[in-house]
């Protein structure tokens, strides 16, 4: 199976329509996408807008990782991503997956785990910016060397309970 | 099969009879021993703790630091070994006695570089009479079935039990880095020859001065900073020159040098746009990312 795979970061918006034109293939009966678009809240604040960072040469290497990962276990033809990076309103598009497969079932669990893994693996760091004018880098507002040499195994833990990875 | 995690035990439950003092407080270029110990292991392990009897957690200065308590106060070294191995069985423990004033952390590096986590330990061969020193050396969590035993049989000495188990022995690569220090004459012996290696420096001199006094070659490296980094660090690149042999000590002195919070558990680290390893050593030229926790998607 030639290697179709693409993962690109932007920073203009997305065009989904010619993003799935490079996943159109013959042999395929079936296609699924999945399109993450900014949300107006989080854990209960009001968002006014987001702000995305890529270590940009890491980051595709490990999106192109995880798209051949896809590809190789769930048996699809090809597999994109594409994400978003800089300031984002409200409502945009901000992470297109899109795959194509012989049959449906693979697209959908190929597109399912690019997405997972893409918000696990991928150094690609959020910033929101809040109603009250404050604003956070998700996932690292708890993160906090400890202060006194106290011991930080709950610390730990609650870090390894939400999968962030460790050294 | 990767190696169980690897933690710090710094051992000075001891008395110093022939001294008449505690040791872990004798100072050498205005450092105490168990402070010296402490700067030069910490980096190099996940975790790092004092071995204390419980008469001394009042000490101050074993009180600033992670200590796990010596259960058994009078069977030496093997007390403390066992209490650590007890207390979390599933790590492998770096030991180190805290009275050897000429080890530097190129030793302690060759040591973690050449653990064989498959064996029991992983020690140095004295300079003197080529027999296990336990008193820097790596134990494995199967070591405690074997310190057991020796209790069980009233065997006490750590450096019997290396030299009868199945330890992987290396060559110390300074074959001073061990010498200890027991009699008042070999601390003033000790003292002059540490106070000459010493670079002048202001006695307030922050923690972030080396604590090799065996000087590290300096590598050029240079680090990128993403996101919350990138805003602690009030910049998003830098060249430095560093004595760090490691990521993970490179992150030590930039946490103290850019005030960044982020404890390196939270963090992976990048070299050569690449993952990286925190104990890979480094090369000159080096580009390093210490990544926070993505959020992508």
């Amino acid at each position: 199976m030639a290697n179709v795979n693409r993962f690109s970061l932007h920073d203009i918006a997305l065009q989904p329509e010619q993003l799935r034109r490079q996943l159109q293939d013959p042999a395929c009966g079936g296609y699924a996408a999945f399109e993450g678009w900014v949300r107006d809240s989080n854990e209960g604040r009001t968002v006014l807008r987001l702000e995305y960072e890529a270590f940009g040469a890491l980051a595709l290497r490990e999106g192109e990782r995880i798209l051949a990962e896809a590809q190789r276990r769930f048996g699809v033809a090809r597999a994109g991503c594409a994400h978003r990076v800089g300031t984002l309103a409200i409502g945009e598009l901000a992470v297109w997956v899109g795959v194509s497969a012989p049959h449906r079932g693979e697209a959908f669990d190929a597109c399912r785990y690019i997405i997972d893994e893409v918000k696990h693996r991928v150094p690609i760091w959020k910033k929101e910016y809040y109603q009250d004018g404050d604003s956070g880098w998700v996932n690292c507002e708890r993160c906090a060397a400890v202060a006194s040499h106290g011991h930080d195994e709950p610390l730990a833990q609650e870090h390894a309970a939400h999968g962030h990875h460790g050294r | 099969m990767s190696a169980p995690e690897l933690y710090g035990l710094v051992l000075t439950g001891g008395r110093s009879r022939r001294m008449q003092r505690d040791k872990a407080n004798l100072e050498y270029a205005g450092k105490s021993q168990l402070q010296r110990a402490m700067d030069l292991l910490t980096p190099l392990v996940a975790r790092c703790f004092v071995s204390v009897r419980t008469d001394q957690l009042q000490d101050p200065r074993r009180a600033s630091y992670d200590t796990i308590i010596d259960e058994l106060p009078n069977l030496g070294p093997m007390g403390g070994i066992h209490a650590a191995l007890h207390a979390y069985p599933d790590r492998g423990w770096l030991v180190l006695a805290c009275d050897l004033p000429f080890l530097d952390r190129a030793t302690l590096q060759h040591l973690i570089e050449h653990r064989a986590s498959a064996r029991v330990a992983t020690a140095y061969r004295s300079s003197f009479d080529g027999q296990p020193e336990p008193l820097c050396a790596i134990f494995e969590p199967r070591s405690l079935v074997v310190i057991d035993e020796s209790l069980a049989q009233s065997q006490q000495c750590p450096r019997a039990l290396l030299a009868r188990s199945d330890v992987e022995l290396l060559d110390l690569p300074n074959p001073r880095a061990l010498d200890n220090v027991n009699t008042g004459e070999e601390y003033a012996a000790a003292q002059a020859a540490l106070d000459a290696a010493t670079p002048a420096a202001p006695t307030s001199a922050p923690t972030s001065a080396p604590a090799s006094l065996i000087t590290a070659p300096l590598r050029r490296v240079k680090v990128r900073y993403f996101a919350v980094l990138r805003e602690q660090a009030g910049r998003s690149t830098e060249e430095l020159e560093t004595q760090a042999g490691t990521p993970g000590q490179l992150y030590d002195e930039l946490q103290r040098l850019r005030g960044l919070t982020l404890a390196p558990e939270f963090l992976r680290v990048a070299v050569n746009d690449e993952f990286g390893d925190w104990r890979a050593p480094l090369s000159d030229g080096d580009t390093v990312v210490f990544l926070p926790p993505v959020a992508g998607g």
